[in-house]
């Protein structure tokens, strides 16, 4: 055991010895400790370098507002940046480093910084490194890139696995010290679900660090005891290692647990790393507790100058000492109990205490210097602290007086009084007030949006007694609220000190002023920001505190200023004349501690992230050796490759065979709601640009919908099944946006009219056979009568296919004879795998999307989405006989607008390339004159373009300036190597322009 | 005003730098302006000083509600960019990348300019057609635009997963687009405004016109009526609310918009990284923070916070996009309320009332357009004719249909 480590006390096991190694070096620890004990315990207080300057930096705290001791921890894939050693509990086998330092904590190269740090004032780099300019880029950026950050990201996929967990709850505790503990005591009681959630691995709060006497027993005793009667309750879910986030509106917490964070990586456990808890409380109670603020002095940033009350809590909850011969630095009452901690655990204390006037009582055990600050240390990398200059202050704090001393010490704990963890109320929309007495901000007590109370130190109470009977009321009181009336056990405490005296100094002076001289007065330590440079943000004008904050980065780190923010803003008062309160405060915005993102990703993973939606007949593709294509979250076959082909190659097979005998598409994917209701026909009259008025049971049409603008944004075959009963199909990628826009409507604007639509997309699947011999073999499977007699193009049947029942539909979006066989989902694969082994005679070929797209670009048929782009009108698109004669419908006002309304819009044409073996990309603009570079005048771009092996040409279509009226004539197109390919514009149909086979 | 340089840096440290005078100075608002500009925000900012550098016009003040920069000017994920589809947007967004490429020098204030170069990804074959169409359409445009295999863009981003649920196809290239401190280029122009005579005036709330015969003739604030012979209003997100204190209605609607920013991290991201398709898009500040703007949310609220459920869906897809950021931890997170048009583009505008000039609508994007937003608007209102480049963008493009549709360029999904 190492001379830091307490021979008793403390909540660690001594005889279970944990064996970890932090900067290549192997040291030993206690079960029970995390790593910032244990690096204490060993008398390590150097952990890391600062941010800007490199300074060596110590451990401050013991929780989350310690702004130094952040390391990486672990190797390899496991490897994680900015781990807080104050919050990582220690295993066997545990390996850190710090971070941000090269070659070593100890020897930084980086610490040059540190000499030039008179010239790295805040701001310093938007004043300079603009000369000459490419060098912002090729040197000064990439210099200060190096430099900055902190922990590297693993190079390799996180082997773990997150989890996120949903709970409701009627009352939410977050935090599980006195007064949560008070609160839930008094909650369980009442029989509602409550919530106890608690940061730490057990329950306590400043009871650990600081014990005391309840209910006339040891606080270690009723902890025990309280912890078992929570546990017993089956209304009460007790949570540790969890730390409540983020607060959101209407009492929404957001909480992650850290589940397996203190076991090492390699234990084998099904268990998730994190479990990010997402909560809505009826109620909440924040018992969030208090942090201690540091006094602002020269060179306060020395490793091993710590927070008095984490000096207390390191003695008395991980049984380790710091250091032996202790300078308290105080402003305030509370630092006596912790110099009184330190005493009884054997080290040596003076205390230095700012205020002249110090209660007698307190100052009975300690040598004490009254009205006295730290003006220096001497420190150094090798030996640590040796010594700490001390002078009397004037009375009104600005100056030094008398020659001062030296105080031998290795240790300074100091204080400077508190601050309430207000985090979460202002979260909530809390707002807060000044307390002038105690120096703090503290919740004003009214919440608008969020109901909830701050109870114990975080609402500004410190008597132990005080604080659990405030939890105890408010749990109460909260639950009154929700008609439950329950009596508030209140344990008693043997404890309630008093707030005591605190002085106001927020800069302690030195022998030199403040911002002279080489020592620097640090309000945030993360970042490396100064006294002196809050009075140079004030003297360049950046006053508010949202200024200041930006401008010297105070509260910007991973601690989020915990420490910080109250003494920059304070700091600021004072340079400009005002009280702390008039300055004002900046907005806390989550996550109060750093959320891991695998956390809030959860178990959304690989195959869970919007998981692919595949049709009844996926497999049947995959057995065929289907290349697949995404289309929206669908998973459609692309094209059919044969043993060796290319996609060109299928492609062209695929549709020469659909033209030539017969080829299926699953058209599956595409959209399909049902529709329904008396004024069903009217809504599709308003729905669609052309009218249904008059569309017969068992006839189908094509209809297209346009937006307010009136422009094209989706289209489909709208089947008339019964009176009032429609079936309506959509694209593949619009079926859910039409979807939507359909129950806009009815909801917003014609919540009267009976009309009820369902999506039916998953119901049905569907086989488009496509080809000249498609009747010949639907005949042979079918009992509906195929002759164009009984079953004419644009209608559909009702029958079986294959002894499914089924709706045929002949509707066509190849030219060809086609049946689109639709049966419920569950029959797909087998009528799939019925029609391809009826159809072997036939040469039957399945295709994929792309030899769809090819056959409808031979027919002229348009994609929405990719021959319209939301800026065209059906007659932009040559579709004017789709444009009904009605009175309304929606989009029709807007076709009269001026520019909508106007001649030379871009329109949709066909274009032949001269060469018919150049197929144009997609996308190519045609420009009104070619120049030798650009600029140049776009008059418009290629929509579609294939080669099509039944036209034996390249095809195309596209939108150009007024095509319509352009037709003949020769346009280029500018491709991005510069060369240019002539097209002539033609009407868009390049096979079968009658339309007679699919009529047939 | 005191140059800025890394002799007057030395020389000021050798006296503590307490020489160093203020970066604008804090007046007493005037009786009478030649023009005020309704919002201390970025553009507002660059107007004023464009105003008073380039049309002569110093009598100038800037009011602002709070504090300078503190709305989406310091809300925002810093990209630049000029990879627009439509030619009136290239001309205005290309505007604004040439003035970045000289501000630092021309304001004599480190923006942090940074040409990192801007990746868009594109994840199915309707990605590739648009990247397609549009990377010709910005070529053609005489803008740099070029097409990326997906082997490139692992070179250049050699920890992303390509083969993610919506695998990488293919990538659109901008080397000129990049990222710029967003607080910098607040202080930056402020800073060159007031130099050139523009008062800027904060805790200073307009809530009203002054109008006269359909004329604007002045406001009234918080601190009292100032008149002014021309206003312009730069309000982002409470441009509706402003325009309806003048009488007249704004087609937008506002969304609160969030991002956030991960803990400092060694360099890693080198480019900027947009992908609409699994809708992820990533930088890393020169602190080291990777920068991550998330989705819109669904509804309209002039509250600056949104749903968490939004910032789960983007971790969500960069931990797909880049699975070793699972154990990277969020650091901060926040929101900004954008003003959306129905087209996606911004209004920069002559309004019903005479004299009186908006410039809003900026939605998801404006930060990269600051100085080309700044410098037209300023123009215009100098002139009393818009510029050349915002002509397009008139609120009355809504009235004959002349819409810029920049929906399928926009970086985010609405």
């Amino acid at each position: 055991m190492s001379q830091y480590r307490l021979k008793q006390g403390g909540r660690i096991d001594r005889n279970k010895s944990v064996s970890f190694v932090f900067n290549g070096k192997r040291y030993q620890g206690c079960e029970g400790d995390t790593l910032a004990s244990a690096l204490l315990a060993n008398g390590v207080h150097l952990v890391s370098r600062s941010f800007k300057y490199h300074r060596p930096r110590g451990i401050m705290g013991h929780g989350w507002e310690d702004p130094n001791a952040q390391i990486q921890l672990e190797k390899g894939a496991f490897t994680t940046p900015n781990v807080f050693a104050t919050i990582q509990e220690l295993y066997n086998g545990l390996e850190a480093e710090s971070q941000n330092c090269w070659p070593s904590v100890e020897k930084d190269i980086g610490a040059i910084n540190s000499m030039l740090s008179r010239f790295y004032v805040a701001g310093f780099y938007y004043k300079t490194f603009k000369w000459p300019r490419a060098a912002w880029e090729t040197l000064y950026e990439k210099v200060i890139r190096r430099a900055a950050g902190m922990g590297k990201v693993p190079e390799l996929p996180d082997p773990h696995r997150y989890e996120h967990m949903h709970a409701y709850c009627d009352l939410a505790i977050v935090g599980a010290g006195p007064a949560g503990i008070a609160a839930a005591l008094t909650a369980a009681k009442s029989g509602k679900r409550i919530m106890l959630i608690e940061d730490a691995p057990e329950l306590g709060g400043s009871l650990l660090g600081e014990p005391g006497t309840i209910d006339g027993a040891p606080s270690d005793q009723w902890l025990a005891s309280a912890k078992a009667e929570l546990d017993a309750a089956e209304n009460v879910t007790v949570l540790t290692r969890t730390q409540v986030a983020g607060y959101y509106d209407y009492n929404y917490l957001v909480a992650s647990e850290r589940v397996t964070h203190h076991l090492s990586p390699n234990t084998p456990s099904k268990a998730p790393r994190e479990r990010l808890w997402k909560i809505r409380a009826e109620r909440v109670v924040l018992a969030t507790g208090a942090i201690e603020r540091p006094m602002v002095f020269a060179d306060n940033d020395r490793p091993g100058i710590m927070m008095a009350s984490s000096v207390m809590a390191y003695i008395n909850h991980y049984g380790v000492c710091p250091g032996q011969k202790i300078v308290v630095f105080t402003n305030n009452d509370s630092a006596y109990r912790a110099a009184a901690a330190m005493q009884d655990a054997g080290a040596s204390v003076v205390v230095v205490d700012v205020r002249a006037e110090v209660d007698e009582a307190l100052k009975a055990k300690f040598e004490v210097h009254c009205g006295a600050g730290i003006t220096g240390v001497d420190y150094s990398v090798k030996n640590g602290i040796r010594s700490v200059d001390v002078h009397a202050i004037s009375a009104d704090g600005s100056t030094i007086e008398g020659p001062g001393s030296t105080i031998e010490c290795d240790l300074v704990a100091q204080s400077a009084g508190w601050q309430p963890t207000v985090h979460l109320h202002t979260q909530a929309r809390g707002k807060l007030n000044w307390d002038a007495d105690r120096l703090c901000f503290v919740p004003n007590g009214t919440h608008v949006v969020n109901p909830n109370t701050s109870v114990g130190a975080a609402n500004g109470t410190f008597g132990l007694a005080d604080v659990m009977a405030e939890g105890a009321a408010a749990a109460k009181s909260l639950l009154a609220e929700l008609s439950v009336d329950v009596e508030a056990v209140v344990p008693s405490a043997a404890e309630n000190h008093a707030f005591g005296s605190i002085r106001e100094l927020w800069i302690v002076p030195t022998t030199h002023p403040v911002g002279e001289g080489k020592k620097k007065h640090f309000h945030e330590y993360q970042n490396d920001a100064t006294a002196a440079d809050v009075w140079l943000a004030k003297r360049e004008g950046f006053e508010s505190v949202e200024h200041l904050k930006r401008y010297t980065n105070t509260g910007r780190g991973t601690d989020q200023g915990k420490l910080s923010n109250v003494n920059g803003l304070a700091i600021m008062a004072g340079a400009r004349g005002l009280t702390v309160p008039e300055v004002g405060f900046t907005t806390f915005r989550p996550p109060y501690t750093p959320l891991t993102f695998g956390a809030v990703m959860g178990q959304t993973n690989d195959d869970t992230f919007t998981p692919a939606r595949q049709t009844a007949m996926h497999q049947c593709h995959v057995e065929r050796g289907a290349v697949f294509e995404d289309v929206g979250d669908w998973k459609r076959p692309w094209y059919f490759p044969k043993h060796g082909e290319s996609m060109h190659d299928a492609v062209q097979r695929e549709c020469l065979a659909v033209r030539q005998s017969v080829g299926v598409l699953d058209a599956s994917t595409l959209g399909k709601i049902d529709i329904k209701g008396k004024d069903a026909r009217k809504f599709l009259n308003m729905l669609y640009t052309n009218n249904w008025s008059k569309l017969g049971e068992g006839r189908c049409r094509y209809g297209l919908m346009v937006n307010e603008h009136g422009m094209v944004f989706d289209d489909g075959v709208t089947t008339c099944i019964g009176e009032d009963h429609f079936h309506m199909t959509t694209t593949t990628g619009g079926a859910a946006r039409v979807m939507t826009w359909i129950e806009e409507w009815l909801q917003t604007e014609w919540p009267d009219w009976e009309v009820y639509a369902t999506s039916v997309t998953e119901q049905w699947s569907v086989l488009s056979i496509n080809g000249p011999k498609s009747r010949e073999l639907l005949a042979e499977l079918t009992d509906i009568d195929l002759s164009s007699e009984a079953f004419p193009f644009m209608s559909m049947r009702e029958g079986n296919v294959c002894g499914v029942p089924a709706r045929v539909y002949r509707i066509s979006f190849t030219g060809e004879l086609t049946y689109e066989v639709n049966v419920p989902a569950r029959y797909g694969r087998y009528v799939w795998e019925q029609v391809f082994k009826a159809g072997e005679k036939y040469d039957i070929v399945p295709y994929g999307t792309e030899a769809m797209h090819v056959l409808r670009a031979e027919k002229g048929f348009i994609i929405a989405g990719q021959d319209t782009d939301g800026t065209m009108t059906p007659m932009d698109l040559g579709m004017d006989w789709i444009v009904g004669k009605k009175e309304d419908a929606i989009g029709r006002r807007s076709w009269s607008r001026s520019d909508t309304s106007r001649a030379g819009r871009k329109q949709l044409v066909g274009l032949l390339t001269q060469d018919p073996n150049v197929v144009l990309p997609e996308g190519t603009h045609a420009v009104s004159r070619v120049l030798p570079a650009p600029p140049m005048d776009m008059i418009g771009h290629v929509t579609s373009s294939y080669m099509s092996p039944n036209c034996g040409r390249s095809i195309a279509m596209g939108l150009i300036k007024d095509g319509l009226n352009r037709m003949g004539q020769t346009i280029d197109f500018v491709l991005m190597d510069g060369t240019s390919v002539p097209a002539k514009i033609v009407k868009p149909i390049f096979f079968d322009e009658a339309g007679e086979r699919g009529r047939d | 005003m005191a140059h800025f340089s890394v002799f007057s840096l030395v020389r000021n440290a050798l006296n503590y730098h307490k020489d160093w005078p203020r970066q604008w100075r804090s007046p007493e608002p005037k009786s009478h302006y030649d023009v005020i500009i309704v919002g201390g925000g970025a553009h507002g900012l660059a107007t004023a000083y464009y105003l008073a550098t380039e049309c002569g016009i110093t009598n100038v003040a800037v009011l602002e509600r709070a504090w300078i920069g503190g709305g989406n000017s310091g809300r925002n994920t810093t990209i630049v960019r000029s990879n627009y589809l439509w030619d009136e947007s290239a001309a205005l967004y290309d505007h604004s990348v040439k003035l970045w490429e000289g501000l630092s020098q021309e304001l004599n204030y480190n923006v942090m300019f940074s040409q990192r170069g801007l990746l868009h990804l594109a994840h199915s074959v309707h990605d590739m057609q648009e990247i397609g169409r549009r990377g010709s359409a910005i070529h053609l445009n005489g803008i740099d635009s070029e097409f990326v295999t997906p082997e490139k863009v692992k070179e250049m981003v050699p920890f992303i997963n390509l083969n993610c649920r919506y695998p990488v196809m293919g990538a659109l290239l901008q080397r000129r687009g990049g990222t710029a401190l967003h607080d910098a280029v607040v202080w930056g122009y402020a800073r060159g405004a007031d130099a050139a005579g523009v008062d800027i005036i904060q805790n200073c709330e307009v809530t009203g016109f002054k109008i006269e015969d359909n004329t604007v003739v002045g406001v009234e604030t918080s601190r009292g009526d100032i008149m002014a012979n021309k206003v312009g209003v730069v309000a982002a997100g409470h441009s509706s609310v402003m325009a309806e204190m003048a009488g007249f209605r704004m087609p937008l609607e506002s969304f609160p918009l969030q991002a956030l920013v991960s803990e400092p991290l060694k360099p890693l991201v080198d480019n900027v990284i947009m992908s609409n398709g699994v809708h992820a898009y990533i930088s890393q500040s020169d602190k080291g923070e990777l920068v991550i703007g998330a989705s819109s949310d669904a509804y309209t609220s002039y509250s600056q916070r949104g749903g968490f459920n939004v910032i789960e869906d983007t971790l969500q897809a960069i931990c797909e996009l880049y699975p070793v950021f699972k154990r990277v931890k969020m650091m901060r997170q926040w929101a900004g309320i954008v003003d959306v048009t129905v087209d996606r583009s911004p209004i920069i505008t002559k309004t019903p009332v005479n004299n009186l000039y908006f410039n809003c609508g900026w939605g998801t994007g404006g930060f990269k357009a600051t100085p080309g937003s700044g410098n037209v608007f300023a123009h215009s209102i100098a002139r009393g004719e818009m510029h050349p480049v915002a002509e397009p963008f008139s609120m009355f493009r809504f009235h004959s249909g002349a819409l810029i549709d920049e929906g399928a360029a926009a970086a985010v999904a609405h």
